[in-house]
């Protein structure tokens, strides 16, 4: 045991005190703020930019189209077309726009004139704002009143509660999901970026022919363990330090640069469902749903069961790593240098894409239908589908089931893994296939 | 008293036998050479003494008792394909090293000390392994190996890829280490190469031992009594006590090899000489152990 933790330590601090984990560990929450911070400022640039001159031949619109904050509106008195357009090209503003005598009910022949191509924003807004505008006189025409009008409109954000033993929960959907996926990107990218890191670190061992100065000292068993274990250290430090690191400059950057932060992916989805049913929602309720929405994501955010998923979280994170950490050593052992990996690394990664890619549709879509229930049973697919799945809420049964699954498939790839490694690491020069690895297996040493 | 008996060790692969029922002892205090040529089974026999793999059947004994993991730390082992880690630094290397053999924290830093005393190179403590030269890195291992004081200490191939100067220190090392108690095996095909070192030798070949015993024993049985001698004169030799197996002359020095036949000693051939030749140098022709190997292979293939 004692060997064991020595080899834990030096793998560990090693690594931790590589200029690249440095590097990377501190980088990241920065770049993450760079995200932040870069879409949020260019905004600001942009938005207080456009200028938009308006030759309204049409009459209608006259003291109609108001300025924004971001986008302004210059109407031009009188001229012809010819004439506005010279006007405009000795500008900088955005856009011309030009409204024909129009028919109220064609309404054909608008034009925007501009230099360079105008946004889709400024576009969609002055669309908006004329269709806004055609659509009130046409309302007028009808003898219908607008605000009259505005009181029948109905607007339905449906709430989803779960039904469960123990009381109805207010769910959100996409809170739900969101916490799910979350969890199995970490798990996917984590079991990948650090599996290869041991299967690097077995090749090193290889290559620098220290393998065997170590095997006279430890076992190859303890060797490999060690190595897994303290990489798995690594991971878990680079992962809570990007936690709190990302927390503290978010924070910092909010804080001095005063801006609410990008909105998050529920949030565009929900404006991108709110634009694609084509819903015209005045200011006011807008308003008042889109505070609906933030007290309702933040109480299904509240409602998640975050005890279980962050247990659940380490356990799969931790027991995942385990699983394919031996596998990606296993082949590390078996090769003597990186370009011999392709081959073996094929069987192992393709499990784990493909419950990456399910846990996005599939399962997501049906977090209770058979596929997601047989890849979050299955221990080389359920550390990404189970977290998935957890927020939706599983079965205390089928959750145990799979953990206890998933520890056996540790043991089991752990002892095959340690069968391959035992005489890899002692064999040079040798080009391996997989009916020699299998013969390894069950070789005595 | 044997350090290591090694008793009836046979070892299997899938292809071939690696070890096929070898048997012999190594006394303790000595400088055992482990000879014979590349795949005869030398590096799979010392897996076997450091435990990193099994016999298939035969025992091991370490100091009167059957090999067991603990032994471990009471050897020193210089793999034949050996290295260091290349990032790490020259000190802590050998912290870890010498940890892992069991010495405890401070043990470790006070032996440390110890051989950088020895070695002259403190400056190099806080290198890495891969900004030293290959002759220091020779060192570091070398230390490596022995830090821990282990009373066994197996060498595989020891001096190749050592440049001569650092192979003579480690040679005076190896006996300092001999003086001080400890039992030594190199293992190495070069046969010449040990043969002033060792104190007893075994001899393997194609999984079989050949041959094994103190180093002066076995030359004695191999010898054939053969005499090189050089002087002035005609040397025309007509006993039938001595048997002339070459000769060459040239202007008047003669050099011959000479054999004694039916117990006739060296003096009587000298006395033979003396009444008709001019003796300059009378040596007797010692077999290397490499003869003695050719001829031992030679003859079990005839047997």
């Amino acid at each position: 045991m004692h060997k064991i933790w020595l080899i834990i330590q030096r793998e560990y601090l090693t690594r931790v005190r590589k200029k690249s984990f440095i590097i990377m560990t501190f980088l990241t929450p920065l770049l993450l703020a760079a995200f932040m911070v870069i879409p949020a400022w260019l905004a600001t640039i942009s938005d207080s930019e456009d200028v938009v001159m308006v030759l309204d031949e049409s009459g209608l619109f006259a003291d109609k189209l108001e300025s924004r904050e971001d986008l302004k509106i210059i109407p031009i008195a009188a001229g012809s077309l010819e004439q506005a357009k010279v006007a405009y090209q000795e500008t900088d503003y955005t856009a011309l726009l030009h409204i024909p005598q129009l028919d109220l009910d064609k309404p054909e022949g608008i034009r925007l004139y501009s230099k360079k191509n105008t946004s889709l924003q400024v576009k969609f807004r002055l669309e908006n704002m004329l269709e806004k505008e055609i659509e009130s006189q046409r309302f007028m025409a009808s003898g219908i009143d607008r605000d009259m009008l505005n009181k029948m409109k109905a607007n339905i954000t449906m709430t989803t509660v779960n039904l469960s033993e123990r009381g109805e929960r207010d769910s959100n959907v996409w809170v739900t999901s969101g916490a799910g996926i979350i969890g199995a990107v970490i798990i996917y990218f984590f079991i990948f970026l650090y599996g290869v890191q041991i299967m690097r670190g077995v090749i090193e061992e290889k290559t620098n022919r220290i393998v065997e100065v170590m095997i006279s000292s430890v076992k190859p068993f303890q060797l490999m363990m060690g190595k897994i274990v303290g990489i798995a250290g690594v991971g878990l430090t680079q992962f809570l330090l990007w936690v709190v690191l990302s927390a503290i400059v978010v924070s910092g950057v909010q804080a001095a640069f005063d801006i609410k932060p990008a909105p998050t992916p529920i949030e565009q989805m929900q404006s991108g469902r709110a634009m694609a049913t084509g819903e015209e929602e005045s200011p006011e309720t807008e308003e008042s749903s889109q505070q609906n929405t933030l007290s309702e994501v933040s109480s299904a955010i509240s409602n998640l069961n975050f005890p279980l998923l962050l247990g659940s979280f380490l356990f799969y994170f931790l027991g995942g790593y385990l699983l394919y950490g031996s596998l990606f050593g296993a082949i590390g052992a078996a090769v003597d240098n990186e370009t011999d990996t392709q081959q073996f690394m094929f069987p192992i990664t393709i499990p784990l894409i493909i419950s990456f890619i399910m846990s996005y549709t599939v399962v997501i879509q049906n977090p209770d239908g058979p596929v997601a229930f047989w890849m979050s049973i299955i221990p080389f697919t359920s550390p990404i589908v189970m977290m998935v799945r957890i927020p939706f809420g599983v079965p205390a049964s089928e959750l145990l089931l799979s953990m206890g699954l998933l520890i056996l498939g540790f043991i089991f790839t752990t002892w095959i893994a340690s069968r391959i490694y035992r005489v890899g690491i002692l064999m040079y020069g040798k080009k391996i296939n997989y009916k020699e690895l299998s013969k390894w297996l069950f070789y005595r040493v | 008293m044997s350090i290591l008996k090694i008793d009836g060790v046979t070892k299997r692969y899938a292809n071939h036998t690696a070890l096929d029922n070898v048997s012999f002892d190594i006394p303790q205090g000595c400088i055992f050479g482990l000879l014979g040529p590349n795949g005869a089974g030398k590096t799979s026999l010392i897996r076997i003494i450091t435990q990193i793999t099994g016999a298939d059947s035969g025992e091991i004994y370490f100091k009167g008792e059957k090999l067991r993991p603990s032994h471990i730390k009471d050897m020193g082992y210089l793999p034949e394909e050996r290295g260091l880690y290349k990032k790490m630094k020259v000190g802590e290397q050998l912290l870890y090293l010498a940890q892992l053999k069991g010495l405890t924290k401070d043990e470790a830093i006070a032996r440390i000390k110890e051989w950088v005393a020895r070695f002259e190179i403190k400056e190099w403590m806080n290198k890495h392994i891969e900004d030293l030269s290959k002759g220091m890195q020779q060192k570091v291992q070398f230390m490596a190996t022995v830090m821990h004081q282990p009373s066994l200490i197996i060498l595989d191939e020891p001096f190749s890829g050592f440049d001569p100067i650092n192979a003579n220190l480690i040679k005076d090392e190896i006996l300092r280490l001999r003086d001080n108690g400890a039992t030594i095996i190199f293992s190495t095909h070069r046969m010449e190469s040990v043969e002033e070192l060792c104190d007893n030798i075994a001899l393997i070949n194609r999984s079989r031992k050949v041959l094994d015993g103190p180093v002066r024993e076995i030359k004695d049985t191999y010898k054939t009594d053969t005499y090189q001698v050089i002087g002035n004169g005609q040397l025309l030799i007509t006993s039938p006590d001595f048997e002339v197996l070459e000769q060459h002359d040239n202007h008047g020095v003669f050099r011959a090899s000479i054999r004694l036949l039916d117990g006739a000693s060296p003096n009587d051939l000298l006395r033979y000489l003396i009444q008709r030749v001019e003796v300059h140098s009378f040596v007797e022709l010692v077999p290397s152990i490499n003869d003695i190997f050719i001829r031992k292979v030679k003859e079990t293939y005839h047997a």
